[in-house]
């Protein structure tokens, strides 16, 4: 059967990994290259790179690095940040991306995956959305989670799917950070209302989390983190044996 | 030196980086007589079958490589570069592919059980069937990476492993000199090295 997937996920700017790593044994902690290494390495099943310059030459040190890290690393590579229309696409697909994630971009232009999915196939376009509860209901933010758009988000999550997103990406604003797990709640509504690939973003904090998840909602089918996995809280060969002992099927 | 065919489809960057890993002598190329001059071929592809199926067509590459197959060069397709391998697909509608493996290309859809997600994506274990030199380094139950809506029926006699997806879903075939694989060596990580390894490899181990 297909494996669950664990995704670490690493904001870029200026061509470097920030919010910092404290791994040892690396010569350079701010190296996307140098992580996605150790990374892919350890049994990661995929990695995100998320951009989030948003100088033109910020872009250019982006795509560079993406096409360094494409041309030493070789398991999936997802891109998110900064994508706005198809140009975009383009621009990294071409250094070596397998998918590409739209937010605010696909939320200002719905149209995007529609094109995006006709031009390079559903399994290229990922939908990430950032979700949080207000008056009770799931809503959609934009521009990183400091804009509601009014949206309820399996609703838009659904229309994204029906234009042509092949995977989606929840991340729970509520969770995020807060390292107390995952938001089941708000993930379980997301898997029961489409039938692509959900990937689990927010609130990791600890490997029992990771198993909760897998245990409570069978038909997710990944789990994305990035401070536990850059601080070295969690080292994902440890993860994913902890996984395995739980009868949850992974790639060792 | 292997020829990677290009015929317009997908993006090759990943690919051509993996074979430089393994350090096997690769170049795209679109000409009949680089395609022909090389030791071996791979012929890539992602997206629609009937589109690829054409612009093969349309190239004349459709011919060279079938000709380069009956001169026994090995012939390695990938993913969609592996079904055009086939007699036929089903992928909306009927089309003819190189016809130099028997079978044909069927969808998901209605083939596989209703509570399963399409596309198979993701990393998946691969059981072996038969022998064969793409699989030389690989253990049986070793996972690799899978996109695809659409594969090939395992009835044929060309299959030598498969992938577990509410049935056994076709992952690589193998008939003499003519190869190829549903998933992404490119992608695999290690275990996919390792079967680009095993193909561009010569017999005599150099």
């Amino acid at each position: 059967m297909i494996t669950k997937r664990i995704i670490p996920c690493l904001d870029i700017k200026n061509g470097r990994v920030v919010k910092g790593t404290n791994f040892q044994g690396l010569s350079d902690v701010s190296s996307p290259v140098e992580l996605a290494k150790l990374y892919s390495d350890n049994g990661a099943d995929e990695l995100v790179f998320y951009d989030i310059t948003a100088s033109a030459e910020g872009r250019q040190l982006f795509t560079d690095v993406l096409c360094q890290v494409a041309s030493q690393i070789f398991i999936p590579l997802t891109v998110g940040g900064g994508i706005n229309t198809v140009a975009d696409f383009d621009r990294v697909l071409k250094c070596g991306a397998d998918k590409v994630s739209v937010n605010s971009g696909a939320i200002r232009n719905p149209q995007l995956i529609y094109e995006a999915a006709q031009k390079y196939g559903s399994q290229c376009v990922v939908l990430s959305a950032d979700i949080k509860r207000v008056d009770g209901q799931f809503r959609v933010f934009a521009k990183g989670g400091r804009e509601d758009t009014g949206m309820e988000a399996i609703a838009w999550i659904k229309k994204g799917v029906a234009l042509g997103a092949g995977e989606v990406v929840v991340n729970s604003i509520d969770t995020d950070g807060v390292k107390q797990g995952f938001d089941i709640e708000m993930l379980r509504a997301v898997c029961d209302a489409v039938n692509v690939p959900v990937i689990a973003s927010g609130g990791a904090g600890a490997v029992e989390h990771f198993t909760d998840l897998f245990r409570a909602i069978p038909t997710i089918d990944a789990a994305l983190a990035a401070s536990v996995f850059h601080f070295g809280q969690i080292q994902i060969p440890d993860l994913k044996q902890e996984l395995r002992n739980n009868d949850i099927i992974v790639r060792l | 030196m292997i020829a990677v065919v290009d015929y317009g489809v997908g993006n090759l960057f990943s690919l051509c980086s993996s074979l430089k890993r393994i350090g096997a002598d690769a170049i795209v190329t679109s000409v009949p007589e680089m395609i022909r001059k090389a030791d071996k071929v791979i012929l890539p592809g992602v997206g629609a079958f009937a589109d690829a199926a054409k612009k093969l067509r349309d190239s004349g590459l459709d011919k060279i490589i079938i000709e380069q197959a009956a001169r026994g060069k090995e012939i390695m397709g990938i993913c969609l570069g592996m079904q055009l391998l086939f007699e036929k697909s089903y992928e909306f509608g009927e089309h003819t592919g190189l016809g130099l493996l028997k079978g044909s290309v069927i969808g998901m859809e209605g083939t596989i059980p209703a509570e399963l997600k399409i596309p198979h994506i993701g990393w998946n274990a691969l059981s072996f069937c038969k022998e064969s030199k793409l699989l030389r380094y690989v253990k049986e139950g070793d996972c690799v990476y899978f996109v695809h809506s659409f594969y090939v029926d395992p009835s044929a006699e060309s299959v030598v492993a498969t992938a577990q997806y509410g049935k056994a879903v076709t992952a690589a075939v193998q008939k003499e000199n003519v190869m190829g694989c549903q998933f992404h060596p490119e992608k695999s990580g290690e275990v996919g090295l390792s079967i680009l390894r095993a193909f561009c490899e010569r017999e005599d181990g150099v």
